[in-house]
């Protein structure tokens, strides 16, 4: 593998791979901030959405930025000072940490490591912990019941998700994301391998579940009970102002972008375009944007339900995770690694 | 389920209403004669005017009474419990605009004597509550009389639980005390507000504060200090 | 529509299982203020709810945030006069309000609005309804948590909103109706322009029932929540959509019609067996449909003639006492009016739909969860100025 990071020295690849990772997050949440909630959803609303900063309103993102950095960061009196801080930062240290294993070229990753997809989903949790002290800390009996609903919910779909993702991993036969996106580029359809073998084919179940359970993760409608505006105001965003309630609201809308881009690596084919060659020096170049490409189509349909359906009771969406998500993801698994053997 | 109402059924309504104007009474009347039945002396005075029924009651027959209309004659819908102060307003017209006063300067008289209205009345106060039968379309208005001196009355809820909240804006907007209310706790009103707003001795503060502008509207503008233009077009 | 009673078995064999679980293990309860500032409330209504984790154990709304004591203030008032206050008591309906007091001031003085002007008053009546349930149908959306189609509502309450401003020159407040008539006669072209917008309302409540009513979410937080039973209603006092969707076929403007032309027209009363909220709902969506039927109607037969009737131009109302009601958007809404022939009234009862609609809640609320109270609230339909006046 020729690669042009390898005449740099450590610090300056470093540097480049902490800049990229910025790039990724804050680019990736403001883009997906303007088109889909901005934008998107105005259409759908019969808006317009903003218009007056920049054309089309495209400067909006800015604005809305500064607002929130002027505004005072209060914090509650009878709060968790060092809690009630700390929590929007440990939400968005997990956002950075899903990064670090993502590929976006042949060469152009963070870390290849052989773990990779099991360390996404371990670091995904971590967000838990973040909304927990978040609900917790504020002092606050919307937010408490916010966290609270939040850290079940969570639990409950980190399972499927992850069951989801075995079916692909025993596909593949590995759990590294690039060789993942390798896999699929050097994959055939019944001897067909102009295009590779997209595992959205073959782990259809999986897609469908994955989604689901990504969109509950993100606490997206039809699973924002942890949020839900109409009865807990914001749940355990809440108390939060300023700095760090758009620290939370970067946090989930580049959460949202992070998640896409996995499902896009593990059912999409990630960075690979159909006709090149996986080791092509171009796919460096080409490979984030495509990738960025299925992350937009990606969360345009987690934004898409979002803004169309109401929302779960708790125990509605509980039941839904154990009842229906988990049999069918292990049904899943169960067929593929069959599968895996016979054929 | 539902019933339809065409244009045909409308007029032969119209027709039927027609000849049944006294029929109506009649049945009017058969209701107030099982009533009196009922509550025998407790039952004061009645009238009945275009179908509307009016009774009043003895004060102690109160509850009696809504029992009575719920289980034996079927109104089971609750529609609204109030009561009226009599009293006429010490306060008259004291407070009405210059500019009304002067089109048609009030006399200084005596306050009228208290009158009551439909189905008569004793006392300064009097209850005032409606129920429906929902299924056949009729309704009744009772009232009670409470002497100004003591005023309780048994409570409704036990047959009505809707009556809680009216209740507890009569007892908050008229001081009446319902015997058996589960909490006569202030609805509308601060914890520590004093008086009885609804009752007529109960001065409008917003009048005493500013005086009301009257029929023609001579608000002066806040540009103009004294008058001026605003004034101008105000006389009459 | 029949679905709902094991659905309901459920729910209810649920709440029972977590009752017996909080019985073995004692926990602590907690108190939430839900309100008066908050976003479910439609203005300024607070409960207070026990809380036992998600369950409510018991749950109080407090309401005078809004009150405004329009009782007292239409005492000191003349009766034309009158009609400005009460325009404020269901905002969203204002119209709907000034009826039943016109109404019976009318029926003191023994005069009567001319056909003309009835049919008129019967069609703004049943506008500011289709204008204020409209609003209802959207935001009912939204409580369960779907946040698009009260886009919709806002963006197709207008064309009715434009009409009631073209032909009463207010958007909301029109205060428009007067003792023995009406203060103008319609617009040039308004009628077109209203078969219009009822066109755009039936389509309105087309894309409604495809994107909430039928979608299963919404049926799944709806369905076997907040069960009314018919007796308990009525002797709760509830009227309305939310007494005809337990079943009781009742509705003040075919049963016992005063003043408007209701009954000159085919139209149809909709009741639902369920009395859930989905069955609430439902019925506000068939009753807003009716209504643009209604409206239709009127419009092809508006008889000519004057608007007004011979009233003084100072009115004095004789002595007696009168009690008027109409099927107003939220409810039954009726003024109980005591007259002692003087220029202002001596004694107005307003008897108001929330009011007793709302009282049900303390009873309605017991053992649901922290969720469902805001659906069943936001079923139950009330506007704060409604319940405070």
């Amino acid at each position: 593998m020729i690669s042009v990071l390898s005449e740099l020295s450590y610090w300056q690849v470093t540097s480049i791979r902490v800049g990229a990772g910025l790039v990724a997050v804050l680019l990736v949440a403001g883009t997906l901030v303007y088109a889909h909630l901005f934008k998107m959803v105005s259409f759908m609303q019969s808006r317009l959405g903003p218009m007056e900063a920049g054309p089309y309103g495209s400067l909006q993102l800015l604005a809305e930025i500064g607002k929130f950095l002027q505004k005072e960061d209060i914090v509650p009196r009878r709060a968790d000072r060092f809690v009630f801080k700390a929590a929007p930062f440990v939400v968005l240290t997990s956002t950075f940490l899903l990064l670090v294993v993502l590929p976006g070229g042949p060469d152009a990753w963070f870390i290849s490591n052989d773990l990779g997809i099991y360390l996404a989903m371990a670091v995904s949790s971590v967000s838990v912990i973040g909304i927990l002290m978040a609900g917790w800390g504020s002092a606050s009996k919307y937010s408490l019941l916010g966290g609270l609903r939040a850290t079940g919910q969570l639990i409950a779909y980190e399972l499927p998700l992850l069951l989801a993702v075995v079916g692909v991993v025993i596909q593949a036969e590995t759990m590294n994301l690039q060789e993942i996106v390798l896999a699929q580029a050097n994959g055939e359809i019944f001897g067909w391998g102009a295009i590779g073998n997209p595992f959205i084919i073959t782990q259809f179940a999986g897609f469908i579940i994955f989604m689901i359970a990504m969109q509950a993760e993100l606490t997206q409608t039809p699973f924002d009970m942890p949020v839900a505006e109409s009865e807990l105001v914001t749940g355990y965003m809440t108390e939060y102002s300023g700095l760090r309630f758009l620290l939370f609201f970067i946090g989930e809308f580049a959460t949202a972008g992070v998640f896409s881009a996995i499902a896009a690596v593990l059912f999409l084919g990630g960075w690979y375009v159909p006709g090149l060659d996986p080791a092509d020096n171009l796919l460096n170049l080409l490979g984030p944007l495509v990738l960025f490409g299925k992350v937009v189509l990606l969360t345009f349909l987690v934004f898409w339900v979002r803004f169309t359906f109401p929302r779960f009771r708790e125990d509605q969406l509980q039941r839904l995770a154990w009842k229906f998500l988990v049999p069918l993801a292990l049904a899943n698994i169960v067929v593929t690694g069959v599968l895996k053997v016979v054929v | 389920m539902s019933r339809l109402s065409s244009t045909d059924a409308v007029e032969a309504g119209a027709e039927a209403a027609e000849a049944d104007a006294p029929a109506v009474d009649v049945e009017a009347e058969a209701l107030l004669a099982r009533l009196g039945d009922a509550l025998g002396d407790d039952l004061v005075e009645s009238h009945t005017d275009q179908g509307a029924v009016w009774v009043r009651v003895e004060r102690d027959a109160w509850a009696d009474l809504a029992g009575f209309l719920r289980d034996e004659e079927g109104f089971g819908f609750f529609n609204f419990l109030s009561a009226i102060d009599w009293m006429p307003s010490p306060f008259g017209r004291d407070m009405d605009s210059s500019v009304d006063n002067a089109l048609d300067p009030p006399e200084p008289k005596e306050p009228d004597p208290t009158e009551t209205g439909v189905a008569g009345g004793d006392t300064r106060f009097q209850l005032l509550a409606r129920v429906n039968d929902v299924t056949s379309g009729r309704s009744i208005i009772a009232k009670a009389d409470l002497p100004a001196d003591d005023l309780r009355a048994p409570s409704w809820v036990e047959v009505y639980p809707g009556a809680d909240w009216h209740e507890r804006e009569a007892w908050e907007m008229f001081g009446i005390d319902f015997d058996g209310h589960p909490g006569l706790r202030h609805i509308y009103l601060p914890g520590e507000f004093e008086g009885h707003p609804l009752r007529k001795d109960y001065p409008l503060l917003a009048r005493r504060v500013k005086p009301w502008p009257g029929l023609v509207d001579v608000e002066l503008m806040p540009t103009t200090d004294d008058g001026g233009d605003a004034t101008e077009g105000a006389e009459p | 529509m029949t679905v709902t009673e094991r659905q309901q078995l459920s729910y209810i064999a649920a709440q029972a299982a977590d009752a017996r679980v909080n019985l073995e293990i004692e926990t602590e309860g907690m108190t939430l203020n839900i309100g008066p500032q908050h976003p479910a409330t439609h203005g300024t209504l607070r409960i207070v709810a026990k809380l036992d984790g998600e369950q409510v154990v018991a749950a109080e709304p407090v309401m005078g945030y809004m009150h405004r004591g329009y009782e007292k203030l239409a005492e000191v008032r003349t009766y034309p006069q009158v009609t400005t206050l009460i325009n404020r008591i269901d905002w969203l309906g204002s119209f709907a309000n000034e009826v039943p007091f016109i109404l019976a001031a009318e029926r003191l003085m023994e005069v009567e609005a001319p056909p003309r002007a009835q049919w008129i008053r019967t069609i703004l009546f049943e506008l500011s309804r289709i204008a204020n349930i409209t609003l209802f149908l959207g935001d009912m959306a939204v409580q369960v948590g779907a946040i698009t189609p009260v886009f919709f509502a806002f963006r197709d309450r207008e064309h009715v909103l434009n009409q009631i401003e073209a032909a009463t020159g207010g958007r909301f407040h029109p205060n428009f109706d007067r003792i023995g008539g009406l203060k103008d006669d319609l617009p040039a072209g308004w009628i077109a322009e209203t078969r219009q917008a009822m066109r755009k309302i039936r389509n309105f409540c087309d894309e409604i029932e495809e994107l909430v009513e039928g979608n299963e979410i919404f049926q799944a937080r709806t369905r076997g929540i907040g069960v009314i039973p018919p007796d308990v209603g009525l002797s709760y006092g509830l009227t309305g959509a939310n007494i005809r969707a337990s079943g009781v076929d009742w509705d003040v403007r075919r049963d016992s019609p005063c003043g408007l032309v209701h009954n000159q027209v085919d139209w149809k009363v909709w009741t639902h067996p369920d009395g859930d909220s989905f069955a609430r709902f439902w019925v506000r969506m068939q009753e807003t449909r009716e209504a643009t039927k209604i409206v239709d109607q009127l419009l092809d037969g508006i008889p000519s003639g004057p608007i007004m009737a011979k009233v003084p131009v100072i009115i004095k109302v004789p002595a007696g006492e009168a009690y008027v009601e109409t099927e107003n958007p939220l409810g039954v809404m009726g003024y109980y009016v005591v007259s002692k022939g003087d220029l202002f009234p001596f004694r107005v009862k307003i008897r108001s739909a929330s009011f007793s609609n709302v009282s049900i809640t303390p009873w309605l609320l017991r053992g649901v969860y922290v969720p469902d109270i805001i659906t069943i609230l936001g079923s139950l339909y009330f506007i704060l100025g409604d319940i405070d006046r």
